[in-house]
């Protein structure tokens, strides 16, 4: 869980501020006009962060780094004999190494995705205050048409997620054969195998819950 | 005592082990000895259950590990031991917690009990000060020494070791056969070496098989290598012209 879920709270922090940021200046310059209500860009920044960013994206990020080092641990286990060694003593090495790592996943999900949208909407405030928008206008529109449900829906979608990054990463390296050439490939390949898993279940899910 | 009797084990349409049949005796050391690709490495994963046999017997004081079910093999696992050629330690894990693990997952002991245990083994190699260090810390040869503790923490009554020479210096090789010899003594255990170590064969090899392209080509014991007049043997065991002359010297 520490491994997984608290190291990974800082580059999703990051990226979640920056994106957030990045979303509230690109809907100002290319979506606001006069035409369009001042909220415009706080409701779409609101939209794309809590549909999509936060848990979509964000989990294709974390198939990167948590998928990759899921399936290069285990990799090595399995090349250096360690899960020979669990096997020999009567452990069930599956259960042993896989399950832990996918419960630590699901567990710390939700709170990944708490703090990319905190720090999402903390980069779009930024930008407000830097003068940029109004920060009433981008509270405004976070605000406005506000449905729970959308957020319900990034958690729900995200378990669905971090159980396809932490078994099909787990997966790639548990069936490892060779050595550190294999290892780096099945590290690579999970993090292919999650990505497009998790596009193909995230076009599924999104017509399912919306 | 553990039993092999007409052991086949075939990959696709290669087959690697062609009819073993041998015993292991308790309170030896076993050595199983041959090429590089003979097949000795194939019948220790085959006897230890990380292959299943194509066909044949392999018999645990009578008991047929080829014919139990997972559980029961995972139960019999538990009175196994084995040391990996790479040692095969867990990299997270301190010298000590290594030793511990064993004990975390099958015993009923306490915690003071499980450390006091681990503590012991680790005395019983002579690793006592590197307890709290982790494998990256630590030489080849305490590896190994850490991989024999961790290997006894159990009382195990088999104890496999694959190559366990290997990569090692011929001073540590003999410090780490002399401590497994003792050990197998010492615990009773049945003791089965997959080695390529002439030093070992002729240091410790109580009861010695030798394989050559998937057949049990000769079996005896240290003492009876060096006269043995079976011609792969001899090339095997005395290949280099040092130890050809010395072994004319011995005859």
């Amino acid at each position: 869980m520490q491994k997984l879920g608290v190291d990974s709270i800082g580059i999703v922090l990051m990226i979640s501020f920056f994106i957030g940021a990045v979303i509230c200046i690109q809907m100002k310059v290319n979506i606001q006009s006069p035409w369009m209500p001042r909220f415009t860009t706080g409701y779409t920044t609101r939209e794309i962060m809590l549909l999509e960013f936060s848990s979509s994206i964000m989990c294709l990020i974390l198939a990167g780094k948590v998928g990759s080092n899921i399936a290069s641990e285990i990799g090595t286990m399995r090349v250096t004999q360690q899960i020979d060694a669990l096997e020999i003593m009567g452990v069930n090495s599956a259960s042993f190494l896989i399950l832990p790592k996918i419960m630590a996943l699901l567990t710390m999900i939700p709170v990944l995705v708490t703090f990319s949208m905190v720090a999402g909407f903390a980069g779009a405030y930024a930008i407000a205050y830097a003068g940029i928008l109004t920060p009433e206008d981008l509270t405004y529109g976070l605000q406005h048409s506000f449905k729970q449900w959308f957020i319900w829906m990034g958690y729900i979608k995200s378990f669905f997620f971090a159980f396809i990054i932490s078994s099909v990463s787990a997966f790639y390296g548990y069936t490892v054969e060779g050595g550190s050439v294999e290892v780096g490939k099945a590290s690579t390949d999970s993090v292919v195998h999650c990505s497009m898993l998790i596009l193909f279940a995230d076009i599924f899910l999104t017509q399912i819950l919306s | 005592m553990i039993e092999i009797q007409s052991l086949y084990k075939s990959f696709e349409d290669k087959e690697v082990l062609k009819g073993i049949n041998t015993t292991f005796l308790e309170g030896q050391t076993n050595l199983i000895i041959g090429q590089s690709g003979s097949g000795k490495t194939v019948l220790m994963k085959c006897i230890v259950g990380l292959f299943t046999p194509t066909s044949g017997h392999i018999l645990y004081d009578g008991r047929d590990f080829v014919a139990m079910n997972k559980r029961e093999k995972a139960l019999l696992r538990r009175e196994m031991g084995m040391i990996f050629q790479s040692a095969a330690l867990f990299d997270s894990m301190s010298v000590l917690e290594n030793v511990m693990f064993p004990l975390d997952m099958f015993s009923a002991m306490t915690l003071s009990e499980r450390k006091k245990r681990a503590q012991q083994c680790l005395d019983r190699v002579n690793l006592m000060d590197a307890q709290q260090k982790y494998p990256n810390e630590i030489s080849g040869g305490m590896q190994k020494r850490v991989a024999i503790a961790r290997a006894i923490a159990l009382n195990p009554k088999y104890l496999f070791c694959d190559e366990p020479n290997s990569g090692l210096d011929p001073k540590t090789s003999l410090v780490i056969d002399a401590l497994i010899h003792d050990i197998t003594v010492e615990y009773g255990m049945t003791t089965i070496i997959n080695t390529h170590d002439m030093n070992s064969v002729m240091g410790i090899g109580d009861s010695i098989i030798f394989i050559k392209e998937g057949r049990q080509e000769w079996t005896g014991d240290k003492t009876q290598v060096a006269t043995s007049d079976n011609q792969a043997l001899t090339d095997f065991i005395f290949a280099s012209d040092l130890l050809k002359k010395a072994r004319q010297a011995f005859i």
